[in-house]
């Protein structure tokens, strides 16, 4: 460490030259400095520490089983959160069927496949600039073909016109990290695999993609957690916040956690803002497993080649 | 021919199904790469549903109304379509948020980067993750139930809804992606770099501030941008905590509307198609659209016309 340097006698006497090291005080600017850098860290992270603790304390008291199978009602005490679980249930569901084969499928093609071409490289500027266009715009975007143009197929504004929506969002998300897994694969691997006469694709089937499954698994995780935890464009492509029933289907009607929490956090009715934290807790709680599981997956079943 | 290697290796009856295994690879590629261009599709879905309906609607609102206008009015009965006023209100919480995020995040990656030991490294980077994994909607709980009646104590003036806070939390939520972006431009910076620096009496902060910032201002400023650009584009805080008023001016003490808080109030009633309201809505998202793009194009350039490299 290098806290005992700044004690370190400051040579004042020299007059053979122009140039004072002046060591005292640059030492003084550079504990500074560095009290402001950790300082800076410290304040985030208490941030996150009282937004936590803020949330626990003002939703604990309300979650309860009760809060958790009841249906939404317009007294906070009888209200629950039953049908924005299992909607975001089903969307979790939905979009994991659609975002895994396609965005697994689309990495496998740009990462194996794909020779520099326009056609790759065009759809690789679009991944990244796709990345940077707010949510939003997603559930704009949702609005306009699922909702709308494709309504005999999707119900119009339902769990399904959802689901596609928060799946375009995720895509680019799920096809880099599929990349990524596949990336970290050597290509001895594959060699090994030529040079006994495999095409390119049974290659790829029985040995890379089985070796890359858990940093794979690992991405789709993480992007499924960012997508239950999106609310804008759930809103735009036009969930409902005041939903007594389960979806039966994929033209069903739903709600999602996030969109619930929105709803009872715009209430006036201090009792809605409880009860809002509770289900604050809930999403949260779903949230930690989810990412917990992918650490795990990451740090247990990744090989080391 | 393949018959004819049959032949040769005649002990096995055993031959490899050259021609299915490359008729199957064919399949799987043309299918994959349609998956790939899905993406394209993708965007240009954005980019047609956008335009489309923004024509729709200047073809009712003269463009000149659209940009000049002081007022935005569209649900009443005298309706104005002055962009400017929610523009104001999203470039004022950007604004906030970026003076936020930029001290700590930078000062963060600074932190993480140059003075944390390994041990700490690996706590703290975590907890920064977690940070940028907070729903929004969460953060909007947090500003308008947390933040807001905190700030009401130091400034009575505060009203219930404002920018203020709205932009504070927006500037904490951002933080982790400008830290954990500029601390890999940071961590980009060659070691015989700093080293030549100490070498040459420089104090840590000297060497810091003076050698190890300047070969990573391109990636720190492009961090800047794209957190810029997230700002802009934020739905939920500025929806929950900075109201829903469109008013033209910089108060952060007031009610304000942005863009994104507009679409969520329309879109949150039933906004029929080919209504003006519906038409507003894609005008509105289309002038997002254009900020947060050029954002984005803005900070690629960036870092690849000022980037310093080291080999």
């Amino acid at each position: 460490m290098k806290t005992d340097v700044s004690s370190r006698v400051v040579d004042k006497g020299q007059k053979q030259s122009h140039f004072t090291a002046n060591l005292g005080s640059r030492y003084t600017i550079d504990r500074i400095f560095k009290y402001a850098a950790w300082g800076a860290t410290g304040v985030s992270i208490l941030i996150l520490v009282w937004l936590l603790v803020t949330i626990v304390a003002d939703g604990i008291g309300t979650l309860n089983w009760n809060f958790i199978t009841s249906f939404p009602s317009r007294r906070a005490e009888n209200a629950g959160i039953i049908a924005a679980l299992v909607g975001t249930v089903w969307v979790m569901c939905l979009v994991a069927l659609f975002t895994v084969p396609l965005g697994v499928g689309a990495g496998i093609f740009l990462e194996e496949f794909a020779e520099d071409n326009w056609f790759t490289r065009l759809v690789e500027i679009n991944i990244g600039n796709l990345a940077g266009v707010p949510s939003i715009i997603y559930g704009l975007l949702g609005l306009a073909v699922f909702a709308r143009i494709m309504q005999p197929i999707t119900g119009g504004r339902s769990v399904l016109s959802g689901s596609l929506t928060l799946s375009l969002l995720i895509l680019p998300v799920v096809i880099v990290s599929t990349r990524e897994a596949l990336r970290a694969i050597p290509n001895s691997l594959r060699l090994a695999g030529y040079a006994l006469g495999a095409t390119r694709w049974q290659v790829i089937w029985s040995h890379v993609l089985p070796a890359a499954v858990p940093g794979i698994l690992t991405g789709v995780i993480l992007a499924l957690s960012r997508a239950i935890g999106e609310t804008a464009p759930l809103i735009a492509v036009g969930a409902a916040v005041f939903i007594s029933f389960l979806p039966e289907g994929l033209q069903s009607q739903f709600t999602a956690m996030p969109i619930q929490i929105y709803n009872w956090v715009g209430r006036p009715q201090e009792e809605f803002h409880y009860i809002a934290a509770s289900g604050i807790i809930v999403l949260m709680a779903m949230l930690l497993v989810m990412n917990g599981v992918a650490v795990y997956l990451r740090n247990h079943f990744q090989k080391d080649f | 021919m393949t018959d004819n290697v049959t032949g040769d290796i005649a002990p096995g009856s055993w031959s490899p199904k050259r021609d299915r295994a490359k008729a199957i690879q064919t399949i799987v590629k043309i299918i994959f790469g349609s998956f790939a261009a899905i993406s394209i599709l993708t965007t240009i879905g954005i980019l047609a549903t956008l335009i489309f309906e923004t024509i729709e609607f200047f073809k009712e609102v003269p463009i000149s109304q659209f940009l000049t206008d002081t007022r935005w009015t569209p649900l009443f009965a005298s309706k104005q379509f002055g962009i400017f006023v929610l523009v104001s209100a999203t470039m004022m919480i950007s604004v906030i948020s970026i003076m936020v995020a930029l001290p700590l995040g930078l000062l963060s990656a600074i932190c993480l980067s140059e003075y944390a030991t390994p041990r700490i490294r690996r706590i703290l980077k975590p907890m920064l993750e977690i940070l940028a994994g907070v729903p929004t909607v969460v953060y909007g709980y947090f500003a308008l139930l947390t933040v807001t009646p905190f700030l009401q104590i130091f400034l009575p003036d505060l009203q219930g809804f404002n920018a203020l806070s709205a932009g504070l939390v927006l500037g904490i939520m951002i933080t982790p992606m400008v830290a954990s972006l500029s601390e890999d431009a940071l961590y980009a910076v060659p070691r015989s770099l700093k080293d030549g620096a100490y070498a040459l009496g420089a104090t840590k902060r000297e060497t810091v501030t003076s050698v190890v910032l300047p070969a990573a201002l391109s990636g720190i400023v492009s961090s800047l941008i794209l957190a810029t650009s997230r700002a802009v584009g934020e739905t939920m805080i500025v929806t929950l905590a900075a109201g829903a008023n469109p008013t033209l001016g910089f108060n952060p003490f007031v009610p304000v509307m942005t863009m994104t808080a507009f679409i969520v109030q329309i879109t949150k009633g039933d906004a029929p198609y080919g209504t003006i309201e519906y038409k507003t809505l894609y005008a509105v998202g289309m002038t997002l659209f254009i900020m947060t793009f050029a954002l984005n194009i803005f900070s690629f350039w960036f870092v690849r016309r000022f980037r310093e490299k080291y080999d």
